[in-house]
């Protein structure tokens, strides 16, 4: 199901403090906590690397200064990593210069930020039109892209707006739009929802699943809500201290995270939305048979399955998409995978 | 006479007085010290004058050299002094025709060019894109300059007073036909400058457009006033000036600002420098500026553009940076270049503050191009200072109305402005009227008004018989303020010689005796104790280098003397109007109006009154400081009670304070920090009028700039200017740091 790898960021790591690049090369490259705070130094990004395949939705997930945001900057180069190798479509992008950085961040790279950045001065129209404007594209054309993206977010007839006069939500309309306007091939969204009010956040959650199932990005998304996280993401990466904890899907994290830190989010998570059948069902000894009569599909997420199971009184069985059983879920394996108690 | 106290308590006072670091007796020992060192040697209490660093000389020596001698390989200074003065000459002699000279057609040959060129590129602007206009507009200009090129020769080698490289007669080009067809063809051989009433009206319209009906009404009168009391040529000689210095100033501003933002080394080169500029006293920069460029309107011009720049740049500098880092970044991520990001994003998104930093260069420059009088400038401020030297203080009375209602006027316009520029509404509701309405109204009375002209000279400028207040008025209310101040001196005098003979004279006394050691040390402990080793160092090589090259001690204890005497009256003054603002609204709405009046008034002004009420003197030179310099004692006692948070009043509420336990335990200690801020403005604007009353006397730092001023002795100006900055820098620097530290012990931000 992976694509290809869009993105490959291998050991990033980034520092702040007076020479940066000559502490590391003190350190060999990988200085230990003890040494950041003896020398002074703050390590805001340590030792990270993951793959971002085309396609997907990776969630990098985190509390505030766990590190997060600057990954996402280092990857777009807002803000340079100190060390480390960031592979984009197959190029080294730390090598690229200015110039070469600008034409990416044009055509390849669209972002979405916290606190929407938009531009006080111009209306939506033009705000959204404003990444098409830089590139010298001519009036009469950037304006009707700009107008179908307006269309696409649910913002028609507000073309004329200064953001202003828009509430958040809006507003973050306004943002992404501006941000798909470019057609980017890699989709950067900052906790683009975390400014809202949950009511609207959830309604933007939907949106953005909407979305993007209409466009198929590639799609990095930074949050510090965990729900938001198994809610929109194929995989999620935990970040805590600049370093990244675990990288899996939420499945796989819920069912199996690395740490205490990870449990502590895991613990309350809606397990029925998102471990499936297959994960807790009693494998059948055997080659795989072919069913008789009715199963629950080994794709189902529990909670959709849990009534079934809970009101059957033998063991139900789970299928395949061809219809081979592949083993069952008892009454009992049902109530403890839903409430998370041990012995999965 | 003794007085009892417990012997324990005698025991902890000597204590405490002995501990090492107790600052009363550091400086109770350091005081003694130094006068004692007074008494046995002179030179402790006076500097020596063998020991003074001729800086004034060699100052006065190099400027004299720059003048005379200095060449840079190719040209002299004095010719490129010449050229400076030459090119800005040219836009302020198309402002001067404009506003109130009449010239011949020709003369307006380059004005037409500009404003075709712009008409072209607004026209481009719309149909096309930017670039393309602006490279349209600027072709345009270069044809018509390389066309007309022999000309500028010629006017350039008259400035300079050497023989024209080419023979202009020669060469008449197409940027001459404009003039041709209208002097030879049609007949029209002069132009009249703008009349009158369109400008009255103009105003009035702009007025309209930014702020409604209500501030044009009051736009309207206070422009009529100018016309109706016959001041209007001085005042547009005073406007003309406004008008070509304040583009250059802002653009000066910009640029260095946004350098600043972008170099780290200039930044460096460049802060400190405003620091001193913005400290350095008006007079002080007319001084080196006469001596380069001798007496006049374009020497006014360039010390207004260089006075005026400052707060251009300090608002470029603090918009760009507060401009948020999401904006920033989305900028960057839209794929703008560096030149996009500056132009697109970060200029723009800081408008408000850029359209304020716009409205104090204007403010500025009205408030310099008064005082420039003292250089030869002509306008309102020439006819007012003279006025005042002769003491008809009607005549005074009204120049001085019409300098402060145009303040009022240009601080309200731009202001209005500000608020409406960077307030975008989205215009598809509005209709063809609204959009351009202002417009065709203001060229409806431009057209009606020039052609009126030539049917009724009163249209271009009232005459003598319309004027509704004629100079027989001023004669009148001279005599009558002169019959009411009569009146009054009969009062005032014993109170005047009263405070002047028992109180000023013996407090100038007690500062003019004391010793410059003294003063040193005493304000080496008290940097210690307040910002450590740096300011020490800072405060007192500053205060050192104003002992040694002064030559006399007694003008900066002199600057002294008036300084603290008027801030103390101020914060007497200011910081209970500014408390009972705080507790009152209504209070405030009132006390907030006068101070944004008075603040807007250029400096000269307030001599005015100073010289009605007491003539000259200590008496007058300190009350001319004290309106313009409490303004900031009000306003930071308001804000700092005001910013408060609501919850710390509310605590001490429910604690069962009452209101003075509110005042005294609890606002005033959080608020002491933000207060000390405006006693330190307050500081700063008390130094910078002190030089403008030299005008009525005094014996201080700013008396030498004024007297070095018909001498043209620029080390002695420039040197006294300095050494007020450098009193102003230290006191800025003592209560800031201070400020600065208590803010953070209180966690306030």
């Amino acid at each position: 199901m992976p694509g290809d790898v869009k993105i490959s960021c291998r050991n990033i790591w980034k520092v702040f403090g007076d020479d940066p690049k000559g502490f590391m090369t003190a350190h060999n490259g990988s200085p230990s906590s003890e040494a950041l705070a003896a020398e002074g130094y703050i390590g805001a990004v340590r030792d990270v690397s993951f793959d971002v395949h085309a396609g997907e939705i990776l969630i990098i997930m985190g509390l505030s200064g766990s590190g997060k945001s600057t990954v996402i900057r280092c990857i777009t180069r807002l803000n340079d990593p100190t060390t480390g190798e960031i592979i984009f479509d197959g190029r080294d992008i730390l090598a690229a210069n200015d110039q070469e950085m600008i034409e990416l961040r044009r055509h390849k790279m669209g972002m979405v930020f916290q606190n929407f950045g938009l531009l006080p001065h111009r209306n939506v129209l033009s705000n959204v039109a404003f990444p098409l404007e830089v590139q010298g594209i001519e009036r009469g054309q950037r304006e009707a892209r700009a107008r179908e993206m307006i269309e696409l977010v649910g913002l028609g007839g507000r073309e004329e707006y200064f953001p202003r006069e828009l509430s958040g939500g809006q507003q973050q309309r306004v943002g992404i739009a501006r941000s798909l306007a470019v057609e980017p091939d890699v989709w950067f969204l900052d906790e683009p929802f975390s400014a809202l009010d949950p009511l609207i956040r959830a309604e933007m959650q939907d949106e953005f699943i909407r979305l993007q199932k209409l466009l198929k990005k590639t799609i990095v998304f930074i949050t510090h809500d965990f729900e938001e996280a198994i809610k929109l993401a194929d995989r999620i990466g935990i970040m805590k201290d600049g370093r990244l904890v675990q990288l899996s899907t939420p499945e796989e994290m819920v069912l199996n995270p690395a740490d205490e830190y990870v449990t502590r989010f895991t613990e309350n998570a809606p397990r029925g939305r998102i471990v499936s059948a297959r994960a807790i069902m009693e494998r059948a000894k055997g080659k795989p048979k072919k069913a008789n009569g009715a199963g629950v599909p080994a794709d189902a997420k529990i909670g959709e399955i849990a009534e079934q199971v809970l009101n059957s009184s033998k063991p139900v069985t789970v299928v395949d998409e061809n219809g081979f059983a592949l083993g069952a879920i008892s009454r009992e394996r049902m109530a403890s995978a839903l409430f998370a108690r041990d012995g999965l | 006479m003794t007085i009892a106290v417990p012997a324990s308590d005698r025991k902890d006072l000597a204590r405490h007085l002995l501990r090492s670091d107790s600052i009363v007796a550091q400086l109770l020992v350091v005081i003694a010290l130094t006068i004692g060192l007074a008494l046995i040697w002179d030179g402790a209490g006076q500097w020596p004058e063998a020991w003074t660093i001729p800086v004034k000389q060699w100052l006065s020596d190099l400027f004299r050299w720059l003048d005379k001698e200095a060449t840079l390989g190719l040209f002299t200074v004095k010719e490129l002094t010449r050229t400076i003065a030459w090119v800005l000459k040219q836009p302020l002699i198309w402002s001067e025709f404009l506003l109130w000279k009449s010239a011949r057609v020709y003369k307006y040959l380059p004005i037409f060019w500009i404003f075709f060129a712009c008409a072209v590129g607004f026209v481009v602007a719309r149909r096309r894109d930017m670039k393309t206009a602006i490279l349209s507009s600027l072709a345009i200009l270069a044809v018509v300059t390389i066309d007309g090129f022999p000309f500028i020769l010629e006017s350039l080698a008259k400035a300079l007073k050497t023989e024209p490289w080419v023979e202009p007669a020669a060469l008449v080009g197409i940027s001459q036909v404009p003039g041709y067809l209208l002097a030879d063809v049609l007949g029209f051989r002069e132009v009249k400058y703008v009349p009158w009433i369109a400008v009255v009206l103009g105003f009035g319209i702009f007025a309209h457009w930014v702020g409604g009906w209500r501030l044009a009404t009051v736009v309207v009168l206070c422009m009529g006033y100018l016309a109706v009391t016959g001041l209007w040529r001085e005042s547009m000689k005073t406007f003309s000036l406004v008008v070509v210095a304040v583009p250059f100033s802002a653009a000066l501003g910009l640029w260095l600002g946004i350098w600043v933002t972008r170099s780290e080394r200039a930044a460096a080169i460049i802060t400190p420098m405003f620091d001193l500029m913005q400290a350095t006293p008006h007079l002080a920069y007319l001084v080196p500026v006469v001596v380069m460029f001798g007496a006049g309107q374009v020497p006014a011009l360039i010390a207004t553009m260089i006075f005026a720049m400052p707060p251009m740049a300090r608002c470029t500098i603090l918009g760009i940076q507060t401009v948020p880092s999401d904006v920033v970044e989305s900028g960057r991520m839209s794929g703008c270049t560096p030149r996009q990001l500056l132009w697109k994003v970060q200029l723009p998104a800081s408008e408000k503050t850029l359209l304020l930093g716009l409205n104090q260069v204007i403010m500025q420059t009205l408030a310099m191009v008064v005082i420039c009088s003292l250089v030869g400038a002509q306008g309102l401020g020439h006819k007012l200072l003279f006025s005042l030297q002769q003491l008809k203080l009607g005549f005074a009375t009204m120049q001085g109305i019409a300098i402060v209602l145009m303040a009022v006027v240009l601080d309200r316009l731009t202001q209005a402005y500000a608020n409406k520029a960077s307030t975008h509404v989205h215009a598809d509701e509005q209709s063809y009227l609204e959009r351009h309405g202002h417009l065709i109204a203001f060229f409806a009375v431009l057209i009606i008004s020039t052609i009126a002209v030539f049917y009724l000279r009163d249209v271009s400028i009232l005459s003598r018989k319309y004027l509704w207040v004629t100079s027989k008025d001023a004669l009148e209310l001279d005599k009558v303020i002169k019959a009411i101040t009569f009146e009054m001196i009969d009062y005032i005098k014993p109170v005047r010689d009263f405070i002047t003979v028992y109180m000023l004279i013996p407090m100038r006394n007690m500062y003019q005796a004391l010793p410059w050691s003294l003063v040193l040390a005493v304000l080496a402990i008290v940097s210690h104790r307040m910002g450590g080793c740096k300011l020490t160092a800072i405060t007192v090589s500053l205060l050192f280098f104003v002992i040694v090259t002064i030559g006399n001690w007694e003008f900066a204890t002199t600057t002294f003397y008036f300084v603290s005497t008027a801030a103390v009256i101020c914060v007497l003054i200011g910081v209970p109007l500014g408390l009972w603002s705080a507790r009152s609204e209504r209070v405030a709405k009132v006390v907030m109006l006068v101070c944004d009046t008075l603040q807007t008034f250029p400096s000269f002004i307030y001599l005015l009154p100073a010289i009605m009420l007491f003539r000259v003197g200590e008496l007058a030179i300190i009350f001319a400081i004290i309106p313009y310099a409490t303004v900031p004692a009000i306003r930071f006692t308001y804000l700092g009670i005001k910013r408060i948070p609501p919850v710390t009043i509310e605590a001490a509420r429910m604690n069962g304070a009452t209101a003075w336990q509110r005042l005294w335990k609890v606002e005033l200690p959080v608020a002491i920090p933000e207060i000390m801020l405006g006693v330190n403005q307050t500081i700063m604007m008390a130094l910078a009028m002190t030089a403008i009353t030299a005008l009525i006397g005094g014996q201080d730092l700013g008396q030498e700039i004024y007297r070095a001023l018909p001498t043209s002795d620029a080390g002695r100006g420039v040197m006294a200017g300095l050494g007020i900055a450098s009193l102003g820098i230290i006191a800025d620097r003592l209560i800031n740091s201070w400020a600065v530290k208590r803010k953070r012990e209180l966690g306030v931000g």
